[in-house]
């Protein structure tokens, strides 16, 4: 191979690959669930058989990523021990806690998910199979929220003191709820609601821009659109509460996604650019006052920079790019579901323009780049700590000598994984249409094609 | 009782919940592609997949519910462990994923495939057989732990007859519980058909199950004798594990009480379990981790347990639920929901 074998670059690479596979499916894990249960809940409302059909196919798609979901989640469980035991047996004092208590989120999930799939006609009342759903979104975003204060454990540890080199005075609630918890574990649930109403949306926009008049189609667009909407502002606010945190609690890490390599006031934001290699910054945008007042809320305030920090301590400057790339989509994101709100509310011949649909389609792979890039912004950002501050990352790696063949073989399964649960999901809906579906259901047409 | 005698049993009994809902899953995947491909009474692959759709996921969180709690309540396992389990531990991994997917993708996609349904018939077979040898290493003698560095004597290990007796042991025993559940299942469903074949098969798999628990019993003595003779010592759970077996057997041949039957196999296994489980401890790996000096600190221990009773309030009830709509629901099983 082109570089030497080091365990600990190969155990990070091979984690990475498997967490970068597993988040595309458990990030609509999460979403999809919530906007099932919105569907469902409008069909029941308006009593409109076209949402319920739209709840309906979209749990039977979700079921086949759940299960490459579920896999991969297994594998990541698993490799945690087996590429990282150092990590493990130091942590794994403080958070096995988080760790049980998101199997059981999952477990609850899973029994509910199993019941809802198979009881869609068993009930006389279509409340009682509306509320089986309400477990499953309730199972899948307790288990985004404990798994990512085990993550927010890792950036800023407490709960526990170290007495030469061993853990000891735990408090395990203090260690779950550190203070990147609450930001982390909001900006999570709400962009896995924001990336699955986009993917569904694409959907939706994608069946009209192919000629699909068909209202089923509208209806799923305009319900997405709407959510996305409502998830975008609140990723927004929810991003710039998280902007404040790393100001306060790693101030490298927005040093370094910002390139502000000098502690001074009235900050300002570098948007986009490209980093010579004598660091010079080179195209960028500079948006005086804006850093500061991301940091801190004022535009005069002070914020740290690269320079307070010895150069082992600092993560790497390409950080920079992930970071303005996740914004950059967050806020593509916001702005066209807002245009399609406005056209919808004021001038309806309009939303179904090419234009809007095509970004509308591009949103869902932007969404789904967009959480890719925020999270390797945020794992690298807090290189060269696997516990801030605590432990360096090639210190919790393991010391096999296979490492560099597991990631060859991870690569060909995910590989065939992604390949296969693509042409089974294009086959499920390719050849049973909604239209033909709505036909054999015998949900009458009532005219509202146009 | 301490502690860690807590910590392991819960997970220990985990693990037989595991070991249960997985060899039926297991199996039954197994007998789906076989009766596929010799094309015997397409009836019987219906009926596997109307007990299996709602639960697979499930079986799956019981194996995470194990390995997650083993690391919470003794983290040095992870270390141990982990580092001698790289390949085969990745190797359990990529046919847990082949299988879990591909059992969704056929059951769930458009169309039943002849590929995907061996890809999880077989892959459900090799996931016992992988998962044994971290069983086996257990029992000390298969690693090398020197220079604080922990490696898997992946030689010894292959050429070892107690370590293919175990493999031994987990293949026909998912083929016997599979069956013998599903043949009560077919009973249950009123499917004449399907309640003679997986009769059979219970008949057939019950021999070498029998008869590789009695050659491990021997390979144990031979292997670690001072783990053998703590088994001597609870010998009789092992001897009630036998009376169990009899017993189920005695119903199913005279084709009588085959719920009973059932549970009777489970017990035959619960004790076993719990025999081999007991009479191993206090050893996680024999002779280097010990539950007593590889335990978390007892905050989090408490924590643990306290977690862990509370999620099984809010389990058991939708256990319960999940059975009773679909398990023991008549009209499920025959199909008229």
């Amino acid at each position: 191979m082109f570089m030497e074998y080091d365990p600990a670059v190969y155990s990070r690479i091979l984690t990475g690959l498997t967490l970068g596979f597993h988040i595309i499916f458990a990030t609509i894990g999460v979403g999809i669930p919530l906007m099932i249960a919105l569907a469902e809940w409008m069909g029941i409302r308006k009593n409109d058989p076209h949402y319920r059909l739209l709840a309906r196919r979209w749990a039977r798609g979700f079921v086949v990523t759940v299960a490459v979901g579920v896999v991969t989640g297994t594998a990541i469980g698993l490799q945690l021990s087996l590429l990282w035991p150092n990590f493990m047996q130091l942590a794994g004092q403080t958070i096995s806690l988080p760790l049980f208590m998101e199997v059981f989120a999952f477990f609850f999930e899973a029994i509910f998910l199993g019941i809802y799939l198979y009881t869609w006609d068993r009930f006389k009342s279509r409340m009682k199979h509306f509320l089986l759903i309400i477990p499953v979104v309730i199972g899948a975003s307790f288990s985004a929220f404990f798994i990512t204060t085990v993550n927010s454990f890792m950036n800023a540890p407490q709960g526990f003191e170290l007495v030469n080199g061993v853990i000891t005075d735990i408090d395990p609630i203090a260690a779950m709820f550190n203070p990147a918890t609450p930001t982390k574990t909001a900006h999570v649930i709400i962009t896995c609601y924001l990336t699955s109403a986009f993917v569904l949306g694409m959907i939706g926009a994608f069946k009209i821009l192919k000629g699909d008049r068909h209202v089923y189609h509208k209806k799923a667009l305009h319900l997405t659109m709407m959510s996305a909407f409502v998830f975008s502002i609140a990723t927004v606010v929810i991003g710039d509460l998280s902007g404040k945190y790393l100001a306060e609690y790693q101030p490298e890490k927005l040093a370094a996604a910002e390139w502000h390599f000098e502690t001074e006031e009235e900050a300002p934001l570098v948007l986009g650019g490209y980093l010579e290699n004598d660091g010079e910054i080179k195209y960028a945008m500079e948006i005086p006052y804006a850093l500061s007042i991301l940091a801190h809320g004022t535009p005069g305030a002070e914020v740290i920079g690269l320079d307070q920090f010895p150069d082992e301590d600092t993560p790497p400057l390409i950080v920079h790019y992930f970071f303005d790339g996740m914004v950059f989509i967050g806020m593509y994101l916001a702005f066209v579901s807002m245009i399609y709100l406005l056209l919808s509310w004021k001038k309806q011949q309009l939303m179904h323009s090419k234009v809007l649909l095509w970004s509308i389609v591009a949103g869902g792979p932007l969404s789904i780049l967009a959480i890719e890039l925020g999270w390797v912004f945020a794992e690298i950002g807090r290189q060269p700590w696997i516990l801030y501050g605590i432990m360096r990352t090639p210190e919790g790696a393991t010391t096999s000598d296979h490492v560099d063949a597991m990631l060859y073989l991870f690569i060909g399964l995910y590989a065939i994984l992604g390949l296969s649960c693509s042409i089974v999901l294009k086959k499920m809906f390719n050849n049973n249409p909604a239209a033909h579906e709505l036909e054999q259901r015998g949900v009458e047409d009532r005219g509202e094609r146009t | 009782m301490s502690y860690e005698i807590i910590g392991i049993s819960v997970l220990w009994f985990f693990l037989y919940g595991y070991l249960i809902v997985a060899s039926v899953d297991f199996g039954a995947g197994f007998f789906h592609f076989y009766n596929k491909v010799s094309h015997k009474n397409y009836q019987v692959n219906k009926l596997i997949q109307r007990y299996l759709s709602p639960v697979w996921e499930v079986t799956n969180v019981f194996l995470v519910f194990f390995f997650v709690g083993i690391i919470g309540f003794f983290p040095d396992t992870a270390y141990y462990y982990g580092t001698a389990l790289l390949v085969p531990g990745s190797i359990s991994i990529v046919l847990i994923a082949i299988r879990g997917s591909y059992y969704a993708f056929n059951t769930y996609g458009s169309k039943d495939s002849k590929i995907y349904s061996f890809l999880y018939g077989m892959s459900g077979l090799l996931i016992p057989a992988s998962f044994t040898i971290v069983l086996t290493i257990s029992e000390g003698s298969y690693l090398d732990i020197s220079n604080g560095n922990v490696t898997l004597m992946l030689g010894e290990l292959l050429t070892s007859g107690y370590s293919w007796s175990v493999v031994f042991l987990a293949i026909v025993s998912v083929l016997f519980i599979s069956a013998s559940f599903l043949t009560y299942y077919a009973y249950k469903a009123g499917d004449a058909a399907s309640y003679w074949l997986f009769r059979r098969y219970t008949l057939f798999w019950s021999i070498p199950t029998i008869l590789a628990s009695v050659l491990i019993f021997f390979a144990i003595r031979h292997h670690n004798p001072e783990h053998f003779s703590s088994m001597l010592d609870i010998s009789w759970m092992f001897i009630l594990s036998l009376l169990f077996f009899l017993a189920a057997m005695f119903f199913i041949y005279k084709k009588r009480h085959l719920g009973t039957a059932f549970i009777l196999v489970m017990l035959q296994f619960f004790s076993a379990w719990f025999g081999y489980g007991a009479s191993h401890l206090p050893y996680l790996l024999y002779p280097h981790l010990t539950i007593y000096d590889g335990f978390v600190n007892e905050t989090m221990a408490i924590a643990l347990i306290m977690a862990f009773f509370a999620g099984l309030l809010l389990l058991i009830p939708s256990l319960y639920l999940l059975m009773r709509l679909f398990l023991f629901d008549a009209d499920y099983i025959q199909g008229n929901k």
